[in-house]
């Protein structure tokens, strides 16, 4: 039975994390990027909402059930007020719920109520490579078997307070197929830049790069490892439910700027030149949600097509944040080029999306 | 309720049957009624209007209301989405059939829309008699496209005889001919004609009329040669004093300082957009299958899941497709659910319209682009579908109205402070 509407808890959820997005994160985004610093205490606020604890069963510390759809809604809301605030938040999400996916029993209990049970701690993954073509079903990092235990080799980039990091799951070409290792703060042969990287967006999530050498690990799923497609799927799907934030933050600040806005004495959301290119916005916003949240009910249902369905959502959304994101500086003219506006800093984030994943997973 | 995207089991049934009707009725000589304009497909209209009759539900654009068994538990309706998705699975098979399926059509969805209980009773029912019947909507005037405003069409009160006597020239009536021409082999169909009685009202004084075939003063003067969708007739309506009784008017008879009759078109068009847009992706998934199907028989793979800039320009086209038809099929989705659940959609359904619009024509340019001289070629219907799509970002309103209603819905801006 189709339904496009979220349950109580869902809109529960919604609701806070909305509020939090609109009255924390958004007053922030400006001058954490500019200062590229974060502030723990808003970090914290995010984390006390509590999407990941609710995402987590009970046995673990928890106290509810992973929900994909849940997680694109969430995410939307949360990147909606800042994608940079939005990204550490969820930051441990990046190592529990790929060991909620395909972790071993003991590895779950081993880790999971320390990271659900705490204050937000910076457990974190390094998927990305510096490569033109770089594909996560095809990583130039390796996992060799090496008695019972694992040995990886290789350089990691974009990987989110890593330097702080308790644990961290790194990804390598294991045989052909991608699969997760956990990897210890103190592990032998684990060099982590002293640099932040420095991209074009996202100045304020403090990102570092790694270097592996010999380095030993554990896998994910113990010896018969896990199905990095499931993971990879989640990742698009926070992937696209980020952009669809990025996006609406975007047309909301072009949408009442163009509404105050006048030239030719009157507003300028009055030109269907400008009224339209909104409502293609709007269209292409609402378009690639739908898509997004029907990846993630099938992901959530075990169906045949999520992983290409959300490959889909993941590669639409890009598209779609890139258009509406470059729209909200155009509508805003000269002002929206000036660092002083919202707009410029949602184009540069949006422009990430093409090639950004593994920075947040549902 | 929760977000689900679950196919119900009635409609996954009908899809199946529509299937095989689209492939074996319609796909076969899609191509004969293509090239011979106004050629009429008696086959296939007896057929539908039998198996929907034995189905229980006249076709048309009104939803079908289920009746719940007895002690079965109530289930939320679902007659505007099985609706879009029999209209999407007939377009499927040949938009122009779609459009000539025996039923009420935009006529019903007029009376459906703006007509009190007694005319829906008393017009809505031939739709289920032996004969197939049609009723067609006549809106566009020569002057007079998206701005209806601009309709010169009169209606005004005779009191001696208590008719309404109309004057007008209407055109671009899908299924005008079937609906008042009096065929031998059809059921006695209607028109819905909009005129004002009180043109100094603007928009308010716009009404709908339910004109009966054969009224005396109403003439077809035409009937268009068009770019696709040949098999459905598309109608010129003269009105010269033609008569109607009284009761005929849908809505309020006096005219009162609101805008409630220009309300009952624009009711009728948030429940129909969305099926136009159903429509229009039935005709591009035919388009984007047909092109699948070729590539693969030419080895040619598309890799999901490989990075864009891995992918090669055909691939990337695919994907493209089919996240546009995908998402598109979306909106439809949502706006139809919402219209089942009598949550205003006026913005939905024009979203789901602008964007149909798009998405059928660009899927079906691709499609022939990519397979060259095959999708030219008039021996294939991929070329017919090409054309075929162009009328879904045209008709019930044009992609450009549509941002239009978008635009001032996302603004909240009225028609005065957004024109």
């Amino acid at each position: 039975m189709y339904s496009f509407e979220p349950n109580e808890e869902q809109q529960m959820l919604i609701d806070a994390v909305g509020k939090y997005a609109e009255n924390d994160l958004r007053p922030a985004a400006h001058d954490a990027e500019e200062n590229h610093d974060l502030p723990l205490k808003l970090i914290s606020k995010g984390w006390e909402l509590g999407f990941l604890q609710a995402s987590t069963p009970e046995v673990y510390g928890g106290f509810g059930e992973r929900s994909a759809v849940t997680g694109a809604l969430a995410v939307e809301e949360m990147a909606f007020g800042d994608l940079a605030g939005a990204l550490a938040v969820l930051t441990p999400s990046l190592f529990a719920t790929p060991i909620l996916l395909g972790g071993s029993e003991e590895q779950k209990q081993q880790y999971l109520p320390a990271i659900v049970g705490g204050d937000w701690a910076p457990y974190t993954a390094a998927l990305m490579e510096m490569s033109f073509d770089f594909d996560p079903s095809a990583l130039k990092t390796t996992a060799k078997a090496d008695g019972g235990s694992y040995v990886l080799n290789g350089e990691k980039i974009f990987v989110p307070f890593a330097k702080d990091a308790e644990a961290m799951i790194v990804y390598a070409n294991f045989n052909g197929v991608t699969q997760g290792f956990i990897v210890d703060k103190n592990a032998a042969g684990l060099a982590i830049s002293d640099e932040r990287e420095k991209i074009m967006g996202l100045n304020a999530l403090p990102m570092y790069r790694l270097r592996l050498e010999n380095v030993t690990a554990s896998r994910l799923g113990g010896a018969s490892g896990h199905d990095f497609g499931l993971i990879l799927s989640a990742m698009r799907i926070a992937s696209a439910s980020a952009a669809l934030g990025v996006a609406k933050s975007s047309f909301e600040y072009a949408k009442n700027y163009a509404k105050e806005r006048e030239a030719f004495g009157v507003k300028i959301a009055q030109k269907q030149a400008i009224a339209f290119m909104l409502a293609e916005m709007a269209t292409e916003i609402e378009a690639m949600r739908l898509l997004t949240w029907e990846a993630a009910w099938k992901l959530d249902n075990n169906k045949e097509d999520a992983c290409v369905s959300a490959y889909l959502a993941q590669t639409g959304s890009a598209d779609m944040a890139m258009m509406v994101t470059d729209r909200g500086v155009q509508i805003y003219g000269g002002h929206g080029y000036i660092r002083e506006n919202p707009v410029e800093l949602l184009l540069r984030n949006g422009r990430g999306f093409a090639m950004l994943l593994g920075l947040a997973i549902v | 309720m929760t977000i689900d995207f679950e196919t119900p089991k009635p409609i996954l049934q009908m899809q199946t049957v529509l299937q095989s009707v689209a492939e074996n009725m319609m796909r076969s000589t899609s191509r004969e009624f293509d090239e011979n304009e106004h050629a009429i497909p008696w086959e296939y209209i007896e057929f539908m209007h039998t198996a929907m009759r034995s189905m229980g539900g006249g076709g048309g654009l009104a939803p079908s209301e289920e009746k719940p068994k007895e002690g079965a538990e109530k289930r939320p309706p679902i007659g505007y989405q099985k609706l879009a998705a029999q209209i999407e699975m007939l377009s499927w098979g040949d938009v122009g059939y779609y459009l000539i399926t025996p039923g009420g059509g935009l006529g019903a969805a007029a009376v459906q829309a703006a007509g009190n209980a007694e005319q829906k009773a008393k017009f809505l029912a031939r739709f289920n008699d032996e004969k197939p019947t049609f009723a067609a909507m006549c809106m566009t005037e020569p002057g007079a496209g998206s701005d209806t405003s601009a309709i010169r069409a009169r209606a005004i009160l005779d009191e001696k005889t208590n008719e309404w006597v109309i004057n007008g020239e209407k055109i671009f009536v899908t299924g005008g001919d079937k609906s008042f021409t009096e065929y031998e082999k059809f059921g006695k169909g209607f028109i819905v004609v909009w005129a004002s009685i009180d043109p100094s009202a603007g928009r308010a004084g716009m009404r709908a009329f339910v004109v009966e075939s054969g009224a005396p003063g109403v003439k077809i003067t035409k009937l268009e040669h068009k770019l696709g969708i040949r098999a459905s007739d598309t109608a010129s309506i003269s009105l010269v004093d033609a008569r109607v009784p009284f009761e005929n008017i849908l809505g309020n008879p006096t005219v009162e300082k609101t805008t409630t009759g220009f309300k009952g078109a624009m009711a009728t068009f948030d429940a129909t957009r969305p099926l136009v847009a159903a429509s229009g992706l039935g005709v591009a998934r035919a388009a984007l299958e047909f092109l699948k199907e070729k590539l693969k028989e030419n080895g040619v793979q598309i890799r999901y899941g490989l990075p864009r800039n891995k992918l090669t320009s055909i691939e990337r086209d695919v994907i493209d497709m089919e996240i546009m038809l995908k998402s598109a099929w979306l909106m439809v989705l949502k706006a139809v659910w919402m219209a089942d659940n009598k949550k205003p959609n006026a913005l939905e359904s024009s979203m789901s319209k602008v964007r149909a619009g798009d998405v059928t024509t660009k899927v079906t340019q691709k499609a022939v682009e990519i397979l060259g001289p095959i999708g030219y070629s008039r021996e294939f219907l991929l070329e017919k579908w090409f054309r075929d799509a162009k009328i879904t970002d045209i008709y019930e309103g044009t992609g450009q109205i549509n941002r239009l209603v978008v635009a001032r819905q996302i603004l909240g801006y009225s028609g005065a402070e957004l024109r």
